[in-house]
């Protein structure tokens, strides 16, 4: 019989498609694991809309429930309940680790063009606060481009949704 | 089809086809970083629509892409506004101003209704066009004294009065400095030639080998 922490365990090891150093749970997209005899419900939403990465991660988590001996019902849950403040704490530093910028917290409203052209972000490679938003826009929907006056090199910022 | 169905589909088929618009620009817009900018934007729109499809697939016992690609254009629930084809700048901008100013009024409407799925998808959605509002609001900004610009957005003012019902028209006209007694919104329910001519490259692919799994 699996347990739900088993499934959080397992979960844990799978890697995010599009930025494979963090996991699915470190990403916070896991909203709930339910076990009912051999059948695994998990809650899964999406970081933004549009991810491609969104079936990849669907399969995956079935694979890995399967391998566990589960069941698998993978349920996607389109509401806003996912913001970057889910992200974990462990999360944040593996992105940066990774030269990924972490998102800033949300605040209460939603970010605004002043706020990303302060300088608020920090530079994962020098930790230099002097940077500049290059595009609001980067290669997935979910990141920014800026780039770091101090070391000289664009960096990837998360945004803040 | 019940009103439900009927008003996620209006809503789906603005932002896919808008979504498609915008991603036109890959490859040619004016500027590399305007390139990333337009394809991230088309990416997320029609997201969106896929996500409206789907409850509106849920609704109607069908699926997603038969919404988004199976139907004849005229089925189609979209507004005229976003099925222009536009070849210039201006009017691009102006019409992305427009169109994030309109969709932003809809959206607010939305979170505010009754119907929990509705009123939580039209959150998560609101949360991802911020991003696009402040590309918007930053070229409309650079671009406000530009006769060019100026006149664009005239020329596509009744279109954008015409994305939303009537009853959201004035809080659109505030927002952007405009009157809706000045003109005669252009209504959905009417296509564009545009309309047939986009369908038809859009589900080229996909009508080649109809039934296929891909």
């Amino acid at each position: 019989m699996v347990t739900e922490s088993q499934v959080w365990a397992a979960i844990d090891e799978i890697p995010d498609p599009e930025i494979p150093v963090i996991s699915l749970v470190d990403l916070g997209v896991i909203r709930d694991v339910t076990v009912d005899g051999e059948r695994v419900h998990v809650e899964l939403t999406p970081t933004f809309l549009g991810c491609p990465a969104l079936e990849a991660m669907t399969r995956a988590i079935e694979q890995s429930i399967a391998g566990l001996g589960g069941d698998p019902e993978v349920a996607v849950i389109q509401d806003d309940s996912w913001s970057t403040d889910r992200i974990t704490t462990a999360g944040r530093a593996k992105l940066r680790a990774a030269g990924l910028a972490p998102p800033a917290p949300r605040a209460a409203g939603a970010t605004t063009l002043v706020q990303l052209q302060s300088n608020a972000f920090r530079c994962p490679y020098c930790g230099s606060t002097d940077t500049k938003l290059e595009n609001i826009f980067g290669p997935t929907p979910c990141r920014s481009l800026r780039w770091c006056e101090t070391c000289r090199q664009p960096f990837e910022q998360f945004k803040t949704i | 089809m019940n009103a439900r169905a009927r008003l996620l589909l209006a809503i789906a088929d603005d932002e896919l086809i808008v979504g498609w618009r915008d991603s036109e620009w890959t490859g040619i817009a004016p500027t590399l970083e305007e390139d990333v900018a337009f394809s991230s934007i088309a990416q997320n729109e029609i997201g969106h629509a896929r996500a409206l499809y789907q409850l509106a697939a849920a609704e109607l016992g069908n699926d997603a892409d038969a919404l988004a690609f199976d139907r004849a254009p005229d089925e189609y629930r979209c507004a005229p506004f976003v099925e222009l084809h536009l070849l210039d700048w201006a009017h691009t901008i102006a019409r992305r101003y427009l169109y994030e100013e309109a969709d932003r009024v809809r959206l607010d409407a939305l979170r505010r209704s009754d119907d929990a799925e509705l009123a939580g998808l039209a959150a998560k959605i609101d949360r991802e066009e911020a991003y696009h509002r402040m590309h918007a609001e930053m070229w409309a900004a650079r671009l406000r004294d530009e006769p060019r610009f100026r006149a664009a957005v005239d020329e596509l003012w009744p279109y954008a009065l015409g994305m939303l019902e009537p009853e959201l028209r004035p809080e659109l006209a505030r927002r952007v400095g405009l009157s809706v007694e000045s003109t005669q919104a252009i209504e959905r329910g009417e296509h564009t030639p545009e309309l047939a001519e986009l369908w038809s490259t859009m589900t080229e692919v996909r009508r080649s080998a109809p039934g296929a799994a891909w």
